[in-house]
């Protein structure tokens, strides 16, 4: 391992790093606000929005991210509508994102037992009430661990973005490599770029889980 | 003639094909008990969910206080700030404390005070027995005072009515007495209460009204020292053997 190789060009991968982080952050955002509505469409049975929600869950969750990013990147210009790199990265991981938010939102709010929200009803809760007081502080306990999954998920599948040409990670590494030959330091890095990104992430999704599950399930 | 608080004109329910009330009236004045007993599957759960517009109705009409009770309609939500409902499954919301389950439906829906309902929280527990229970949560509780904190989170709401569905059934035994005590402690004091149960000698004491229910139907009415004592139709004798183990 050439120590002097590593501690020359790991500023790229800080760069990377950040992109990937930004990037990778919005995404998962986006994911998370359109996996709730879809969520909501579907637990609601909202008429046509829940069928739309039923189609494009199917088409984001059996089509793979490099095959979204591909058709953003290079398949919309031809019908004139150019993005950045940077834009297809996070409309990319939202679409492929909210389908799998969007299961694990509902099931947590399924996991809430009918009799809890008849009694809610019987209170004479409304239902934005019942969502608010009851369902979702109970639904957001029930669903975090499957939404950390997610989360972590997301952030690896950003690996795929130097695909359409957004200097993260993985592209970093595959240019080191490609110039210098150093594949065993470049690789490194990369490990441990991902781990160091990733690793806390994890850790605080335990935690927030264990506090969201204070008062008993 | 009293005020009535609950009306109910030719209350016809079905499942699907599967009738459950027929053609049932019934009312319930202020300050009377009525306790509806009988066989499992008679309907007296779901006499009571259609009361508070928890089930819808194939026919007939439910009045509170002379206002239509509408399944699925937005006034429902008005009239159930006036009816009280107590679960089998207590139901209390795991996540809450216990004062925080009592103060949600007089802060967020009856945008009350929020010192006045604290101080009526702690009175209210104190009544049942629970003081110094008021930040614990649900699943640190006993059955029996988790029923008591549910009790207390449908009276707070000042209802004209409680309904109380079998609210000793999931109980263990010892549990049992302490629950019934706070209702009838209720009853002394005026509250207007429709009880399903399956405690007889319970039913016999707190009851000013009996009535028997099967197959959809009240087959039979009345006191319940004559309803217990002298019970007039044949299918009332048969359901009260049921409970004794001599012959």
């Amino acid at each position: 391992m050439d120590l002097a190789f590593i501690s020359q060009h790991y500023p790229l991968y800080v760069k990377a790093a950040v992109l990937t982080v930004v990037i990778g952050g919005i995404g998962i955002v986006l994911s998370a606000v359109v996996g709730l509505i879809c969520a909501l469409s579907r637990y609601y049975k909202i008429p046509v929005l829940r069928t739309i929600t039923v189609i494009y869950t199917e088409l984001s969750r059996n089509t793979p991210l490099i095959v979204q990013l591909f058709f953003l990147y290079f398949g919309l210009p031809k019908a004139g509508i150019v993005l950045s790199s940077e834009a297809c990265g996070i409309i990319g991981l939202t679409f492929l994102g909210g389908s799998y938010m969007s299961e694990s939102i509902l099931s947590g709010f399924q996991s809430i037992k009918k009799g809890q929200i008849e009694s809610a009803e019987s209170l004479g809760l409304s239902k934005a009430q019942i969502m608010r007081y009851v369902v979702f502080p109970r639904a957001a306990a029930a669903a975090m661990p499957a939404v950390s999954a997610n989360i972590i998920f997301l952030l690896k599948e950003t690996s795929v973005f130097s695909a359409v040409a957004l200097a993260d990670l993985m592209y970093v590494a595959k240019d080191l490599i490609g110039m210098y030959s150093s594949t065993t330091e470049s690789l490194f890095m990369l490990v441990v770029a991902y781990l160091i990104i990733i690793l806390p992430i994890s850790l605080l999704c335990s935690v927030l889980e264990r506090r969201l599950r204070r008062g008993g399930a | 003639m009293a005020e009535k608080i609950i009306e109910v004109k030719n209350l016809h329910k079905q499942f699907g094909e599967n009738v459950i009330l027929k053609d049932l009236s019934i009312s319930v004045e202020k300050g009377e008990v009525v306790v509806l007993i009988g066989p499992s599957g008679c309907g007296k759960s779901t006499l009571l969910r259609c009361l508070n517009g928890l089930e819808p109705i194939q026919g007939g009409s439910v009045m509170l206080h002379g206002e239509p009770v509408l399944y699925g309609k937005k006034s429902l939500t008005k009239i159930r700030q006036r009816i009280g409902m107590v679960f089998q499954s207590y139901d209390l919301f795991p996540h809450m404390t216990v004062a925080q389950n009592i103060a949600l439906a007089p802060l967020k829906v009856q945008k009350r005070d929020k010192k006045e309902v604290e101080e009526e929280t702690l009175k209210l527990l104190e009544r049942v027995g629970l003081s110094g229970k008021a930040d614990a949560y649900p699943n640190e509780l006993s059955g029996g005072q988790k029923q008591r904190a549910a009790i207390v989170r449908s009276l707070i709401i000042h209802p004209d009515i409680i309904l109380l569905d079998e609210i000793t059934a999931a109980l263990d035994p010892e549990m049992v007495h302490e629950v019934l005590k706070v209702v009838l402690d209720l009853a002394k004091s005026g509250t207007t209460m429709m009880i399903v149960t399956h405690e007889m000698a319970f039913a016999k004491a707190v009851a000013d009204r009996i009535l028997f229910l099967d197959g959809g139907e009240i087959v039979e009415e009345g006191k319940p020292d004559e309803f217990f004592d002298a019970p007039k139709t044949e299918r009332a004798k048969q359901f009260l053997k049921t409970f004794t183990y001599s012959d």
